[in-house]
């Protein structure tokens, strides 16, 4: 075998055993995880084409990550929620009635900002609670207790709003939804790229070095306890891979402005929910409840104190995306996060999350939304209907289950 | 009696990296009952799945033959349709319907598309009929135990006209009694002219009800031959490929202090709150013992077992837990756990394990807090406690990392062992812990269990199967209908003094 670091190097080894013999361990990725990475890459090749690069220009990237980082707090929580068996149809509610509620602390009431923050994703957390109490404790299916809360949560939004909207937010909100971090050093030029902010590529650096530092140490504590552990080649490529994403993104977004607050936020989010969900005790307890129920149970996990605190964690990420939202647009209105459950949803299926649950990635969820945010904006740019949109966006989310559902059938046959 | 009805030959299926089948010879006779016997994994199911169509023509190599025709069947309907009829292990029932609604489900009695429920109900209860079983055709199947299942599947298969039955391990989860009935409807069938093929891992049944036998090992035929001819040493030893003098470890317990005293233990149904499932037990395990808990289906073992077990089942529940001599409370599964009790299911798949998770991640889950600082899971460490068992228990797996779901029988045992074995107990309560386990696998189950009470753990073991129970326990206890009926030191054991007390009533006890 040639090594060769290419992508169809790397898929899953398709042929009978006799090509896998002795070697120490396949060397491969779950074809259901990169799936939706090359997914992502095509769709970002195919529309930058299309738009004749205009998808990767520095203030479309930046755009779409301020557009879309509300959908992505969501899909966070959500695919935990489908990791553990339920779901959730009221975040969109939810989103609203916490932004109208934190319009009310901070527009009507003049609150300090920080506090009506705290009071806001503790509301969050409350509706969370109240939703986790009956899926969990009282046994109601997630699917109609959370298709009440849609409906109750919509009903609460506009008992507070009437059928106005309420602004406008002080500047921090605005800030942290729309606003980049200041360029505390000035710009550096880049040759022909032109000036770039030299904070925000510094920032950019230390987040690639710790990420290979993070990775680096993972092996050498695998190698000391003798596990097998990817070649060299392919882990450094697996670390320059994403390092190469990562510095390209911080540099388009230091030649348009700066960092925005919410790719930091979202960043912060990602890494921390990533590490819970693979490292944590409570992470793997949600993987168990969602695999087994009644193993869990009989395992001594508290199944019913896993599945309430989910709720409530996704109340408030619905709570941080509320106020995002409201912030963003400077208002929070009564029909805001209409049908972003569905988004959310759609992100974490995308992303490789069971229906039955006990499998899916924080990763995968957000890989799932920007694949629907890069549709999105890139049918936006080439003018395309919203009908269209949602067409395209249709077939992808069937194909991408369509294609989960085709490759465990494939490996249940070779049982 | 010559007359061949079945002939497979030179099947060999290939699967990426194993070849279950190899170049197998199946030769069946019409009119007879014909037992396929093998270890798990020697290919048993796979050969019938071949048979029925479930893999499909083209998928294996070698030929089939049925009443002399060359079939090559595309599905489990085209076999069906040639009267081939297979009963899988897991029935195949929708619990939902009633019994004439499943055995009529995808062959409707129906004319353009209307179903006649009339003809519908009738002919089932002609069916019910002829296997033997006293219930109205509209009997939701819910209602029915698992050996009345059993019989609704056959009448099912009676539906189709079969000729060929297959039965896969069709008395694995019955009692003796349904076992008995079923294996005389059999021989009824037999009669009638319809020819069996059954697989089966309980010997004496092989015994007592087929006319020939071929034993299946790692993906061949390695002989077939009459019933005249054969013992059950002979199977077994053409099964495992050597001679089992033995089937049970030796092993000298040094028994120590009480463990665990279970006193006055009431337990009542979730279902029908004033129906009491276990009544008044008392029962005391020692360390370093092997206790054996005997008891027909419905007597309540299970039940015991579970309520023990952090109440995980059952309601009102009353009497008192005795750990090293002090009393203790085990409310949740949790606490029962950190009382040092562990409770291994006798349903491995649906209560055991979590199946879409990998060895190492099962045998952390009842005890992730050991291998986790401030909440963090130390996934090193996880890995090397992980194969630290897979070493000592031999889980044959390529590394820790595999999917439990795909590994056979014997080893999702041993990791569901593991699992318990890894939350340090020192009562270990084995609920059925070798059913479905071949005989080899079964042999590895008993020296661990030997190994766990060397180690100074009280453990005990609930099995159907007596020979077992006198095989490796100390001393046994017997329950019928929720009762303790009787404690017998194994010297003084035998399968009938046990199956006496297992189905005495005890009337004199005021409920």
């Amino acid at each position: 075998m040639t090594v060769a670091p290419t992508n169809a190097d790397m898929s899953v080894s398709k042929g009978p055993a006799g090509a896998q013999d002795n070697a120490p361990r396949r060397v491969s990725f779950d074809l259901k995880q990169s799936g939706i990475y090359i997914a992502l890459a095509l769709l970002v090749f195919g529309f930058t084409v299309a738009t004749g690069g205009d998808l990767l220009a520095p203030q479309n990237l930046s755009n779409i990550i301020v557009q879309y980082s509300y959908i992505l707090v969501l899909a966070i929580g959500m695919v935990l929620i489908i990791i553990a068996g339920h779901i959730d149809l009221s975040v969109g509610s939810v989103v609203a009635a916490t932004g109208a509620i934190a319009a009310v602390l901070m527009v009507n009431w003049d609150l300090p900002w920080p506090i009506a923050v705290i009071a806001t994703l503790a509301v969050g957390a409350a509706i969370g609670a109240w939703q986790g109490y009956w899926v969990a404790y009282f046994g109601i299916p997630a699917f109609i207790v959370t298709l009440a809360g849609m409906l109750l949560f919509r009903a609460v939004t506009y008992m507070i709003l009437g059928n106005k909207g309420i602004g406008p937010f002080p500047d921090e909100i605005r800030t942290l939804a729309n606003g980049f971090i200041p360029g505390f050093m000035g710009n550096i030029g880049l040759g022909a790229l032109g000036g770039a902010d030299l904070f925000s590529i510094i920032v950019g650096v230390v987040v690639v070095v710790a990420l290979a530092f993070v990775q680096w140490r993972a092996r050498a504590g695998r190698i000391s306890y003798n596990q097998v552990v990817d070649p060299m080649w392919l882990f450094l490529l697996k670390v320059a891979g994403p390092a190469v994403l990562v510095m390209f993104l911080v540099v388009q977004l230091a030649r348009f402005r700066n960092l925005p607050w919410v790719l930091v936020l979202l960043a912060v989010l990602v890494v921390g929910y990533t590490f819970v969900t693979n490292r944590a005790v409570f992470g793997r307890q949600i993987y168990a409840v969602g695999g087994n129920l009644q193993a869990a149970t009989l395992s001594g996990v508290k199944v019913k104190s896993v599945v309430f605190w989910l709720f409530v964690n996704m109340g408030v990420l619905a709570a941080v995306a509320g106020i995002i939202f409201a912030g963003r647009l400077n208002l929070a209105g009564p029909t805001a996060g209409n049908s972003f459950e569905l988004d959310a949803i759609a992100a974490a299926f995308i992303g490789g999350a069971a229906v039955q649950g006990g499998v899916g990635k924080v990763v995968g969820a957000i890989t799932g939304g920007l694949i629907m945010g890069v549709i999105n904006n890139g049918m936006g740019l080439l003018g395309r209907a919203p009908e269209e949109v949602m067409l395209f966006k249709g077939f992808v989310l069937l194909l991408a289950v369509a294609f989960d559902v085709w490759s465990k059938r494939r490996t249940a046959r070779a049982k | 009696m010559t007359d061949t009805i079945l002939r497979m030959s030179g099947i060999t299926k290939t699967f990426p990296g194993v070849k279950a089948l190899q170049d197998v010879n199946l030769d069946v006779r019409r009119g007879e009952i014909h037992a396929i016997c093998g270890e798990n994994g020697a290919g048993k199911s796979t050969l019938m799945k071949v048979l029925s169509g479930v893999y499909p023509h083209g998928t294996y190599e070698g030929d089939i033959e049925f009443e002399g025709e060359s079939c090559q069947f595309s599905g489990i309907r085209d076999s069906e349709h040639r009267g081939i009829v297979i009963i899988h292990q897991e029935l195949a029932l929708a619990s939902n319907l009633s019994i004439a609604e499943n055995i009529f489900l995808g062959n409707e009695r129906s004319k353009r598309g209307w179903i006649n429920w009339n003809e519908t109900n009738a002919a089932a209860d002609t069916l019910l009929r002829r296997v033997g079983l006293n219930e109205s055709a509209v009997t939701h199947v819910l209602e029915l135990g698992v050996g009345k299942q059993q019989l609704v599947e056959i009448a099912k298969a009676l539906s189709k006209d079969v000729k060929l039955l297959i039965l896969d391990e069709p008395t694995a989860a019955l009692n003796d009694e349904d076992s008995a009935h079923l294996l005389n409807l059999l021989r009824g069938l037999r009669d009638e002219g319809i020819t069996c093929v059954i697989i089966s891992h309980k010997l004496n049944e092989v015994m007592g009800i087929s006319d020939r036998v071929t034993i299946l090992r790692d993906g061949k035929t390695i002989w077939t031959d009459e019933i005249e001819n054969l013992s059950e040493e002979k199977i077994i030893s053409g099964m495992v490929g050597r001679d089992m003098e033995h089937r049970y470890p030796e092993h000298e317990s040094t028994i120590g202090e009480e463990a665990l005293r279970i006193e006055d233990w009431t337990v009542y149904s979730p279902t029908q709150p004033d129906r009491a499932l276990v009544r008044k037990a008392n029962m005391t395990l020692r360390r370093g013992e092997i206790v054996g808990l005997a008891g027909l289906m419905g007597a309540g073992r299970t039940e015991l077992a579970m309520s023990v077990f952090g109440r995980s089942y059952g309601v009102n529940i009353s009497g008192r837990l005795i750990k090293d001599g002090i009393q203790i409370q085990a409310r949740t599964v949790r606490e029962a756990i950190d009382h040092g009790i562990a409770y291994a299911t006798e349903d491995r798949k649906r209560y055991g394990l979590n199946l879409i998770e990998d060895i190492k991640r099962n045998i952390s889950a009842a005890a992730l807090s050991k291998l986790a600082k401030g909440g963090w899971v130390d996934g090193n460490e996880e890995f090397k406690v992980a194969n630290e068992y897979r070493a000592s228990m031999n889980i044959k797996a390529p590394d820790v990392g595999a999917i439990v779901g795909k590994l056979s029988g014997g080893n999702q045992q041993k990791v569901v062992l593991s699992k318990w074995i890894f939350t340090d107990p020192d009562v270990l309560i084995l609920d059925e812990p070798t059913r479905g386990i071949d005989v080899g696998a079964k042999y590895e189950i008993y020296t661990i269990i030997n190994r766990l009470a060397d180690e100074g753990k009280a453990v005990l073991v609930i099995s159907s199967e007596l020979p077992e129970l006198l095989g490796i326990c100390d001393r046994i206890y017997t329950l019928s209908a929720g009762r303790i009926t009787g404690e017998v030191p194994r010297a003084e054991a035998t399968q009938e003094s046990l199956m006496t007390l297992m189905t005495k009533e005890e009337q004199e006890v005021a409920p």
